[in-house]
């Protein structure tokens, strides 16, 4: 049975035990929905200054020269800074490393030269906001305009100019994977199935766009930066690498954060630049990015072109992937951006089992913002390419999409399974995730349905995406900056719990998630649990939220630390009842002895450690745990989205009709928080597939620079999904959780796309390239044949039709 | 240049000279200091800022704050009586019609301009009255969930206070 999306009332406030995998509540919510947290903007500091960025129109050009005398004369006006004041302050950083890589500077304010619409040239600062940005419309700049390298694929060639003079090519890396008997699967293929894929350039666009506030305390030289971040503790650290300030006096807090999707998993040069100006002014600053901020100068996701070619046996067996992929960087990294499309070759045999490959990453340097991290960060672009090919092989073959799949997937004994890009997947049963998402959406019926609607001129189309995706991340092996997380769980001396967590929520709910974990351990209720995060003076060292880690890496981390003291506590209850401390059990706020016949109370034994009179000989007084956890694998989790759609051949439009998606994260703590993880994620992708794309036009401008330009997806558009789960649980950690912050987006835009090109297929339309807007299908169905099955309308009668 | 207005804000008065180009979002937020209405694109796409003025939702950054002089606006902080939520808040609450929380006060006010208009707005009422407000977390589905609960709820306390008029 779907499940229904309905908080469980019941289980918040009363009882206790078992609170793992309860519908619970979000403790988050109170102060969010009665408008009482506080964002970055919401911060109010006395003589706090506003600070706005004077960027770059241009996509490539000089500057000639700058002129701030306009500016510094607007009344409440207190500095206007370039690029030469900064002296002393570092790069923005760059934690990817790769062989060969070409890293260019990237300065906080541009020096010479710019190199993308919204590049940050000059600095304001004023007593009010309104002040702080007329000034910054005053800075002239003088510039003089230079070729811009917009296109990827003509940035490759021999004479294309240049984004970084000093490289001499704009090939920032060549990236390559091979395994297995590439030539032979090649040679052996009855069929080879070629396609050109265009993965292309989204905007995250978090509600709540990003945001600095900076304060410096002379007498006691402390920084403190309120910043809209994934990452605090990295962000921390680098701001005082590139402050040079002691990372001692430097204190990251994150206020509430309005969303991120990777979009904050970053350190961009406006968090160097609003603390030295307040360190240098000797006044609080805050800078709140304005959306048009947002969309050029907040990083984008995906932009891959890709060439794939799949060798396959008659029967449908997959031989071997060849894969050239060109990824588009933009004109700088930010802090991942190199690596990110090194992802999409970890992934890109999706959950079939492809014994040889070769994979050739291109990363290209463009003047356009840097890509990075974006919800899937690489992964969903290989979803994408491999769902794509395995249902245009499907269509050559003449085979069931279904089939195809089910004859190249791993059998469930056959977990952990080595993948021939090198990643080892956990545990999975594809095939039971695939059958029951056949099963909810009523597939063959949908198939029938198909078949009689193509007699009548309907384009009905069944999209499949069975996926896998890498989460939990990871093992620090294989992380650029650490992969493990912190947690300290400390029971106070009234019994409640305080939580300290290195993973940095964002709308996640750890604060739910992680309370009613350490309450299920300790039998108590998740309301006596609080969870801290976001405060690199309060917080052990951490790394952050991201990648589907927050539960999988901090969750388990928080697990530890509580064992720890359950451990300790074990140990004092037992010599208070006198007994071995084996085997006591945690519950209704007691610790007893299996049979329950000897116990003692929760409270009595959290006293007993802070008065420290009654410890064992030797025992440290205190009960406070920290737990540093390092995973030895990535999680896998997987599923299978079914997605039916009508496409209208007189206006191209594209309804989805039913969207089933059967998701696996293993052990889940709130499915509630599940589900919504899901439809948001499920959300993403679909609107990859029918409606975003970052445009540039062919000098660099920035054309979807507002949300007039960039069709962000609405209530109206979406249809009501179905949801089910399989339970996989990892090995990779003890409580058998793997991540689902983005399995949602990975498994649904190649759904979407893959039931749109099937609904067209009678019309011997085999791809369209995303996004799959209205006016895109409809050129191509005006393209291609008359429609066999919908023969009775001509071409010429539509256009008559439509014109009529 | 500046111009005095008073606006009612949940209730209670604020006066303040103001520039004529102010607009009521920044006139909410850095002066009458409530910061619960959010800023999401200033170009009145996103919702977030969204208010009700006099009863109506309008989205506070294309409205100017000398525009609303003599009138009366509810935010969300207007919402909730002392400890006691309202229907709808109590509806996204229990139906995790939010993640982030940055769209959520501009999704309630919306909700509670369709909810004054329609006690028993369809599932398809719902997604169009929402339709100027954008939200990048839940994929809506629980943000109807949530609109759909509020009106049970409010259908049900309309119905006890009914019989208790009698």
């Amino acid at each position: 049975m779907p499940r229904n999306g309905k908080a469980n009332g019941k289980t918040n406030g009363k009882g206790s035990g078992h609170w793992i995998g309860q519908r619970f509540k979000r403790k988050e919510d109170p102060r969010l929905i009665q408008g009482i947290s506080h964002y970055a903007d919401d911060l109010r500091l006395p003589g706090m200054l506003h600070c706005a960025f004077v960027r770059s129109p241009h996509a490539h050009a000089v500057i000639r020269s700058l002129d701030t005398a306009s500016a510094r004369s607007v009344p409440g006006v207190v500095a206007v800074i370039l690029a030469q004041d900064l002296e002393g302050v570092g790069n923005v950083p760059c934690a990817g490393v790769l062989p060969d890589l070409k890293t260019p500077a990237h300065p906080p304010l541009a020096r010479e030269r710019v190199r993308y619409v919204g590049e940050p040239v000059a600095a304001v600062v004023a007593e009010d906001m309104y002040a702080a940005r007329d000034a910054a419309e005053l800075v002239q700049v003088e510039y003089d305009p230079l070729p811009a390298v917009v296109d990827m694929e003509k940035a490759l060639a021999k004479d294309a100019d240049l984004v970084h003079q000093e490289f001499k090519t704009n090939v920032a890396y060549v990236h390559p994977l091979k395994n297995g008997d590439i030539k032979g699967a090649f040679k052996r293929a009855n069929r080879i199935v070629k396609e050109r894929l265009v993965n292309q350039r989204l905007a995250p666009v978090s509600m709540e766009p990003r945001g600095v506030v900076a304060q410096y305390l002379p007498g006691e030289r402390t920084l403190t930066v309120w910043s809209s971040t994934q990452i605090p503790h990295l962000l921390k650290t680098q701001i005082s690498l590139m402050l040079g300030l002691p990372e001692t006096s430097v204190r990251v807090v994150t206020p509430e954060v309005g969303g991120g999707f990777g979009s904050k998993l970053n350190v961009y040069g406006e968090e160097a630049v609003v603390p030295w100006l307040a360190s240098k002014l000797g006044r609080p600053v805050k800078w709140i990015e304005t959306r048009r901020e947002n969309m050029q100068a907040t990083i984008h996701g995906r932009d891959q072109i890709a060439y794939l070619e799949l060798a396959l046996k008659r029967d449908g067996t997959i031989l071997g992937l060849r894969a050239r992929i060109h990824a588009d960087l933009g004109a700088y990294y930010q802090l991942l951006t190199p690596v990110i499309p090194t992802l999409t070759a970890l992934l890109i045999t999706g959950c079939y089992k492809i014994p040889a490959v070769d994979i050739e990453i291109t990363g290209v340097l463009t003047n356009k913002m840097a890509t990075d991290a974006y919800r899937g960060a690489g992964r969903p672009e290989a979803t994408y390419v491999i769902e794509r090919m395995v249902d245009l092989a499907a269509r050559e073959l003449k085979m069931d999409p279904v089939e195809i799949r089910r004859k190249n997937f791993p059998k469930p004994t056959e977990f952990p399974y080595n993948t021939s890009t090198g990643v080892i997947y956990d545990s999975a049963n594809y095939q039971m995730s695939l059958k029951r998402a056949l099963d909810l959406a009523g597939y063959t019926k949908l198939r029938a349905r198909q078949k009689a609607g193509w007699k009548q001129g309907k384009y009905y189309g069944i999209g499949l995406s069975t996926y896998v995706e890498i989460c939990g991340m990871g093992p620090s092996s294989a992380m650029p900056a650490g992969g493990w997380e912190s947690a300290t769980v400390r029971v106070e001396p009234t019994g409640k719990v305080t939580v300290l967590t290195g993973a940095s929520p964002h709308g996640q709910g750890q604060e739910t998630t992680f309370a009613q974990l350490v309450a299920d351990r300790f039998g108590l209720r998740p309301e006596d649990v609080a969870v801290i995060h976001g405060d690199t003076a309060a917080v052990p060292y951490g790394i952050g939220t991201f990648g589907s880690r927050a539960t999988a890496v901090g969750g388990t981390a928080v697990y530890y630390a509580t064992e720890k003291i359950k451990s300790k506590m074990s140990a004092i209850a037992a010599h208070l009842m006198g007994i071995k401390p084996d085997g006591l059990v945690f519950g209704n706020g007691k610790i007893a002895t299996k049979d329950k016949k000897k116990s003692v109370g929760f409270g009595e034994v959290v006293s007993a450690a802070y008065m420290a009179r009654t410890l064992p000989p030797g025992m440290e007084p205190g009960l406070e745990a920290t737990h540093f956890f390092e995973p030895s694998n990535f999680t896998y989790p997987f599923g299978a989205h079914v997605c039916s759609v009508e496409v209208d051949p007189e206006t191209g439009e594209t309804k989805i009709e039913k969207y089933v998606a059967v998701d696996d994260c293993g052990n889940v703590i709130n499915p509630l928080l599940v589900d919504g993880q899901i439809h948001g994620g499920i959300v993403q992708g679909l609107a990859q597939a029918l409606y975003e794309e970052v445009i540039y036009n062919e000098d660099g401008q920035l054309v979807t620079g507002s949300l007039m330009d960039y069709a962000l997806p609405k209530a109206v558009h979406q249809p009501q999904f179905v949801l089910d789960r399989t339970v996989t649980p990892s090995p990779v950690n003890p409580m058998g959780v793997k991540g689902v912050g983005e399995a949602g987006t990975i498994g649904s835009c190649p759904a979407v796309v893959n039931a749109v090109c099937d609904a067209l297929s009678p019309l011997g339309i085999k791809h369209i390239d995303m996004p799959l807007k209205p006016e895109k299908v409809w050129r191509a169905i005006q393209k291609a044949q008359t429609p066999p099955a919908a023969g009775k309308r001509s071409r010429a009668q539509s256009r008559a039709r439509r014109t009529a | 240049m500046k111009k005095n207005i008073a606006i009612n804000i949940n209730g209670v008065e604020h006066r303040a000279q103001v520039e004529p180009r102010l607009l009521l979002v920044h006139f909410l937020r850095e002066v009458a200091g409530f910061t619960g209405t959010h800023i999401g694109c200033e170009t009145s796409l996103c919702g977030a800022c969204t208010v009700l003025l006099d009863g109506r939702a309008v989205k506070s950054c294309t409205v100017l704050a000398v525009q609303a002089d003599g009138r009366s606006v509810t935010t969300i902080e207007g919402l909730a009586q002392g400890n006691r939520l309202h229907a709808i808040q109590e509806g996204f609450w229990e139906e995790h019609g939010l993640q982030c929380g940055y769209c959520t006060p501009g999704m309630i006010m919306c909700a509670h301009d369709l909810l004054e208009r329609s006690a028993t707005p369809t599932e398809q009422e719902i997604r169009q009255a929402l339709d100027g407000n954008l939200c990048r977390c839940t994929g809506y589905q629980h943000i109807v969930n949530s609109v759909q609960a509020a009106a049970r709820k409010l259908g049900k306390r309309k119905a006890t206070r009914a019989v208790a008029a009698d």
